[in-house]
């Protein structure tokens, strides 16, 4: 029975595989004559079809990129494209568009850093198509071969897109880190005392930064005080509560004493309504008299420190 | 606690799904209570409730909906905020509601914390998800 079911399915499964074959040997066939006409266009009317699309990108842009670096860069693209056309090629996500794909992802990363708009930096890779329209669409062959040829370009184009969006993701993200950087700035106050004016939201982000900066310069500059001021922000919960405390435990594991200045009464309140405890850690009213305070702690430290030696 | 979820419009709303969100409807919320004519301590200890409220609802409930607005009753000016997720729910509320209970690595103020910060406070949690209603009067 096994037999007899096996030798009734298997012409049937050749039959359906023969077809497959036979028409994806009618697009193969199809795919490779466009190719053909395609290289040959662009290698007989290079100068033209360059120079015209220079053009035309060069408009779009108006001045704000050099004719010699658009000239370049197209120019590259252009060779590039021809070549991989010229192995035999339409797959723009394909093996053999791989030049093509990094020459394009350069364009875009550097037009996203020139402040160019996503729709203008697809725009270089889209105008190639008006530009071979006028003289493929005069007859079928050419027709067809222009089709594939666009359809080729729409997916290099969203290429472009693809990378400009990431080029842009990776400006914002560092421009963020750079903003973290310099809203907190570790300051020395005194000799000895360096301090931290807090403002804004305290999240664990920028707690990290604090605490690295105020570590660091607490080391460089031999001081065994810190003030963290915390006048300028808004709301104190029980995760800035949480911050605050990480970081001083940090200070005073390195030796320093840390105290939290800029309470006001309305965050004194709140934060002994929500229950949180500072423990034994000082805090102020004010930055001076937090630093008053401070200054004379390290006054006295370095008396004793002299007792100490006599 | 009295329904005041209908009465109370018109209502603002926002999203929240990232701790950008939480800061954005502490904003909402502080915008409401300066309007409604909350002294500032009033004003800091609301703001501070949402914000417990709101990071509650972002890291144990996977995101919300935070819903507030102005509201009047039997005389008295307030403002009213709502935080409803669709999360795992508490198991057991009491406890959660014990001061320094926390399943993660908080300090387990906040959902009790909230509680005395405000002057109404209801929670309702289930599998569904958890709702937490406060009022805050302006006095
Ligand atoms: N919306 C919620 N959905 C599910 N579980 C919640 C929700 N809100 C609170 N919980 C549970 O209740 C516990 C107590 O919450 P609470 O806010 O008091 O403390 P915490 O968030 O752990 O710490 P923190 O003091 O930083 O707020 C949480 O640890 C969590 O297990
Ligand atoms: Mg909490």
């Amino acid at each position: 029975m096994k037999c007899g079911n096996g030798g009734t399915s298997t012409p049937a499964l050749k039959v359906r595989a023969g077809r497959q074959i036979e028409i994806l040997g009618e697009d193969d066939v199809a795919i490779e004559s466009s190719t053909r006409l395609l290289a040959e266009k662009l290698t007989a009317e290079r100068e033209t079809f360059l120079s015209q699309w220079v053009r035309t990108i060069g408009e779009d842009l108006q001045g704000r990129l050099s004719m010699a670096e658009l000239g370049r860069e197209l120019g590259e693209l252009y060779e590039a494209i021809l070549q991989a056309l010229g192995t035999g090629g339409l797959d723009g996500r394909g093996e053999r568009y791989g030049e093509v794909r990094s020459l394009l992802i350069e364009l875009s990363r550097n037009r996203a850093r020139q402040g160019f708009t996503p729709t203008e930096t697809a725009r270089s890779v889209f105008a190639l198509k008006e530009v071979l329209e006028p003289s493929l669409t005069g007859d079928q062959e050419g027709a067809r071969a222009y089709l594939q040829f666009a359809r080729l370009l729409d997916d290099l184009g969203l290429l472009t897109t693809e990378a400009y969006v990431r080029t842009r993701e990776e400006i914002i993200s560092s421009q963020a880190e750079q903003l973290l950087e310099l809203s907190t700035p570790v300051v020395k106050l005194w000799d000895g005392v360096v301090g931290v004016p807090l403002v804004g939201t305290l999240d664990s982000a920028r707690t990290q930064v604090v605490m690295e900066k105020l570590l660091q310069t607490l080391v460089d500059s031999d001081s065994t005080q810190a003030i963290i001021d915390i006048t300028g922000v808004p709301t104190v919960d029980t995760q800035v509560a949480q911050h605050l405390l990480k970081t001083v435990v940090a200070a005073r594991m390195m030796g320093a004493q840390c105290t939290i200045s800029g309470i006001r009464p309305q965050i004194a309140q709140t934060i002994v309504a929500l229950g949180i405890e500072f423990g034994d850690i000082p805090t102020n009213a004010s930055l001076a008299d937090a630093l008053r305070q401070a200054v004379a702690e390290v006054a006295k430290e370095s008396e004793n420190d002299a007792r100490g030696l006599l | 606690m009295k329904d005041y979820g209908a009465s109370a419009t018109p209502a603002e709303t926002v999203q929240v799904a990232t701790s950008g969100d939480v800061v954005t409807a502490r904003q909402m919320v502080r915008t409401l209570a300066q309007r409604g004519g909350l002294g500032l301590v009033h004003q800091t200890k609301l703001v501070t409730a949402a914000s417990e409220l709101g990071r509650n609802m972002l890291v144990y409930g996977g995101g919300g909906v935070v819903r507030a607005a102005a509201l009047s009753d039997a005389g008295r000016s307030g403002i009213y905020v709502e935080f409803r997720d669709e999360g795992p729910g508490i198991p057991d509320v009491e406890l959660a509601l014990t001061d320094g209970w926390t399943s993660g690595n908080g300090m387990g103020l906040g959902l009790s914390g909230a509680r005395r910060l405000v002057d109404e406070f209801d929670i309702a949690s289930g599998p569904e998800g958890t709702t937490v209603r406060i009022v805050k009067w302006a006095r």
